[in-house]
């Protein structure tokens, strides 16, 4: 059940600055929920994105990211009109994509 | 409750140390703070809220199985781009002033049938249980981004709103005698490290309005003009405003007329 994912690629001279958003709940393990339960972790582990099906970045990420978190980074060699594929995969996983193309 | 206070103890050490230190030091503090309310607002979580709205406004729900889709919120029915500028703004067909969260409520009834109670059923949200209202609130402000605001300001009722809104402002009472003047009324007031804007002037009411709703980092949830006022009534310690009520809908018309003319730059990010 994962929530929206939007991401936004955009030429600054010779690499592609990518925005991507997404939704989850990021949880630590380490919070106590309403009943006084600790609250099961629950955070995404991998960050894959590919540049036209290859893949370019592969990220492993912890609980020290925040919740619905943002990240952005940039891929030298892209042209307008790429296409950039964004998933994660969490803890549980579960798994979320998104696809934008380079404007 | 002991995130809550947690927090708390962190915030007041952190007062401590800017007490403690000079000047010098709380400008080079003001500037990272600069930077960091900066970093937050270059990829804001509220497109999010915005793509959840949009869907929760074309689902079919209520006794009726209507969509929200034929809501009229000022512009005409199922208009919705530009239209949050334009509000808040006298109603003929409820013969009041009525702002974006009141006309939701009021569609809600209309439109899909569902009872008062329903419709305010989650009126703010946590991460636990996020609030329909909400979620609508940020795709319809998303789709007014650039629009100079222009909130109504001729009609004999938004008249009476504005002059009602404007004495709520500046209005004492309560166990601190506060009035929203109190913090939001002079040059150089801040809460913490926050600085507080002017309302009751336009430079400030611009800067404020055009970026509520928006999403505050520190709740991971976006939050409405309606629970901004809310909350300020909660920190002056005043007894819970009624949501939509006349008076949360004139200090809202009051703030939006101050801000007219100012392009709409949100749904911001916030601390």
């Amino acid at each position: 059940m994962a929530g929206p994912m939007k991401a936004r690629a955009k030429m600054q001279g010779n690499y592609a600055d990518v925005r991507v958003l997404m939704s989850h709940p990021m949880e630590t393990g380490q919070r106590k929920g309403g009943d006084g339960k600790p609250v099961p972790k629950h955070f995404i582990q991998n960050l894959t994105v590919k540049l036209n099906g290859k893949t370019v970045i592969e990220g492993e990420i912890s609980q020290a990211v925040s919740r619905n978190p943002v990240f952005s980074f940039r891929i030298g060699g892209a042209k307008p009109g790429d296409k950039i594929e964004i998933s994660w995969l969490d803890n549980k996983g579960e798994s979320n994509k998104t696809e934008t193309a380079v404007a | 409750m002991t995130k809550r206070s947690l927090r708390r103890g962190a915030v007041t050490t952190a007062a401590l140390i800017a007490v403690a230190a000079a000047p010098a030091f709380a400008q080079d503090e003001k500037k990272e703070i600069q930077k960091y309310q900066q970093m937050i607002a270059e990829g804001s979580p509220a497109e999010l809220w915005e793509l959840s709205g949009e869907e929760l406004w074309t689902k079919k729900q209520g006794p009726k199985n209507a969509s929200l889709e034929g809501c009229d919120l000022g512009l005409g029915a199922g208009k919705v781009k530009g239209a949050y500028a334009h509000l808040p703004r006298y109603f003929k067909d409820t013969g009041r002033v009525m702002d974006l969260e009141a006309r939701l409520l009021y569609c809600m009834e209309t439109l899909q049938g569902r009872s008062d109670k329903d419709a305010r059923a989650r009126l703010f949200g946590n991460a636990n249980k996020p609030s329909e209202m909400e979620f609508l609130v940020a795709y319809i402000v998303g789709q007014s981004r650039g629009v100079p605001m222009a909130a109504g300001a001729s009609h004999p009722k938004e008249k009476e709103a504005f002059e009602m809104g404007k004495a709520l402002f500046f209005y004492r009472a309560g166990p601190w005698d506060f009035s929203c003047a109190s913090c939001h009324g002079e040059e150089g007031k801040r809460i913490r490290m926050q600085d507080l804007p002017v309302l009751s002037e336009p430079p400030g009411a611009r800067k404020a309005y055009t970026t509520w709703p928006a999403y505050r980092v520190s709740n991971s949830q976006l939050k409405t003009m309606q629970w901004r006022l809310n909350d300020c009534y909660r920190q002056m310690r005043f007894p819970e405003p009624t949501f939509g009520s006349d008076a949360t809908i004139a200090l809202t018309h009051y703030m939006a007329v101050l801000a007219k003319g100012a392009p709409y730059a949100g749904p911001g990010t916030k601390r």
